[in-house]
């Protein structure tokens, strides 16, 4: 198996460094011909504006968004997540727009508002998982297609669309590699 | 529901992961921020001058106007950083109630104490500081960096410090990662680095923290260098709004510093970007005009 991770900015070493603890090979991804033969994609926490403005230069975006339709798992965190979402409140950014959701940047504030918790996400089982949110986004809401997998209170911060998986937290800066695998399941 | 958390050091450490292989712009107005943040900014760093002005006006350089940070702050949505002087932690405390993302204990400002850097473990808000070596980096995170950068010759437009601080840290942390354990103890007392912090570099191979370029960048190629050299992102301060065309030249350090090792991608966005801004040879520069030999 091998997995791409986008990397035009932002924590893909971490998403790479976790892969290969799971034995998964990995490849940086920064132009369309880097997307033949993998088989799933991580887009990972960085600037979601930085990151759509890279796609956008360097013409990635219709070859992922065509793939991703002809059904390549696509796993998004935090920054991740908004270029999955149909609709980001506020902004007119550049998305790829998967995912049937809306969602709110920097939602929880700004960086001294930035937290860690315990979060129950019972698909991966009783133990809670450790949860690093950055100036993060949260899921406002969801189509009738969008399965939520976990709530931090009322917010929706982990949620999955077919082969499409979106989390508002950054599972690669914890040694728990259980979200990696969920993803890697459906590749 | 769970307590959550706030300031922990994965939470600071953890901002300056989101900023890996981005470009930091110095900005000193709103607009400016903004043609930023269009050109592909993972964040900005909020100032009254950038140091090139700040080198010419002379006398002591201070944090900025609280209303020029917040002024910036409204206008993006880009994380923003301020800068506060050595050891100055009311200032620091000042711009952690502003809201600021990330404080830059900074030697372009005039230093506010000879001997001590702020306990930047007392703070929420993360921290970035400059250093030129291995033990510069080692006690600046010891003290709570949360995130370091070389510190260059700032405001000079002349990438050669920068190189030298780089190549420096780089050259020292293979040297530690070769090195016989017991031979650890005597580096450190000589680097004047905590023991424990040199052990984790020797185990890991790299800095516990984010290491990025600072220091007289101001062109694509200049990013691009620093990256293949091994920072893990740009900070860009005079070498934007000095040059002919901001934001072209934003925009293009954006590109090099993703693709930089693609001599393709870097010939292309290196063309018809206007005069970069004027340089200054370093030798010109009188030993006490020298911002980076401030810091301890």
């Amino acid at each position: 198996m091998l997995i791409g991770v986008l990397a035009l900015q932002g924590a893909f070493r971490e998403h790479q460094e976790m892969l290969s603890a799971l034995g998964v090979e990995s490849r940086q991804v920064r132009k369309p011909e880097q997307l033949e033969g993998i088989d799933g994609l991580i887009i990972p926490g960085g600037e979601s504006t930085t990151i759509g403005k890279l796609l956008q230069d360097y013409n990635l975006f219709e070859p992922v968004r065509q793939k991703a339709l002809q059904g390549m798992p696509v796993f998004g965190t935090c920054a991740g997540l908004i270029l999955l979402a149909r609709e980001i409140l506020g902004s007119a950014q550049p998305r790829l727009g998967l995912m049937d959701m809306v969602v709110e940047r920097n939602a929880f504030g700004r960086q001294v508002e930035s937290f860690e918790v315990d979060l129950d996400v019972p698909v991966l089982g009783e133990k809670p998982l450790r949860a690093v949110f950055i100036r993060a986004p949260y899921i406002v809401s969801v189509g009738p297609g969008v399965e939520v997998l976990a709530r931090y209170g009322d917010k929706i911060v982990l949620a999955r669309q077919g082969r499409f998986l979106a989390c508002a937290f950054h599972p690669e800066l914890t040694d728990d590699t259980r979200l990696h695998r969920l993803f890697l399941e459906q590749c | 529901m769970e307590v959550a958390e706030k300031g922990t050091w994965t939470v600071k450490k953890g901002l300056a992961e989101m900023l890996k292989g981005g470009v930091i712009m110095d900005v000193t107005t709103p607009e400016q921020a903004k043609i930023a943040e269009e050109a592909g900014a993972c964040a900005v760093m909020a100032l009254e001058r950038v140091p090139a002005d700040i080198r010419a006006a002379g006398g002591v350089a201070r944090m900025a106007d609280p209303t020029v940070i917040l002024r910036i702050m409204d206008a993006v949505t880009i994380p923003v950083m301020a800068k506060v002087r050595i050891g100055h932690f009311v200032e620091a405390q000042i711009l952690e109630q502003l809201g600021v993302d990330y404080i830059d204990e900074s030697e372009v400002l005039t230093p506010a104490d000879e001997q001590h850097h702020i306990d930047k473990h007392k703070f929420k808000v993360p921290f970035v500081c400059g250093a030129r070596n291995l033990g510069e980096a080692l006690r600046r995170i010891a003290e709570g960096a949360a995130m370091i950068r070389t510190k260059g010759e700032p405001g000079t437009g002349n990438v050669v410090e920068a190189v030298r601080h780089m190549r420096m840290m780089m050259a020292e942390i293979r040297r530690v990662q070769n090195m016989p354990r017991e031979e650890l103890m005597a580096l450190a007392k000589e680097m004047g680095a905590p023991y424990e912090l040199l052990l984790q570099v020797a185990e890991q191979g790299r800095l516990p923290v984010v290491n990025f370029a600072a220091g007289g960048i101001a062109t694509p190629a200049d990013a691009a260098l620093m990256m293949q050299l091994g920072a893990d992102g740009i900070f860009v301060g005079s070498g934007i709004f000095k040059s002919q065309n901001p934001a072209a030249r934003a925009r293009a350090i954006v590109a090099a510093t993703t693709h930089y090792n693609d001599p393709q991608v870097l010939a292309e966005v290196s063309k018809d970007l206007g005069e970069a801004m004027p340089g200054l040879e370093i030798a010109t520069i009188a030993p006490e005009q020298r911002m980076q030999d401030r810091g301890w």
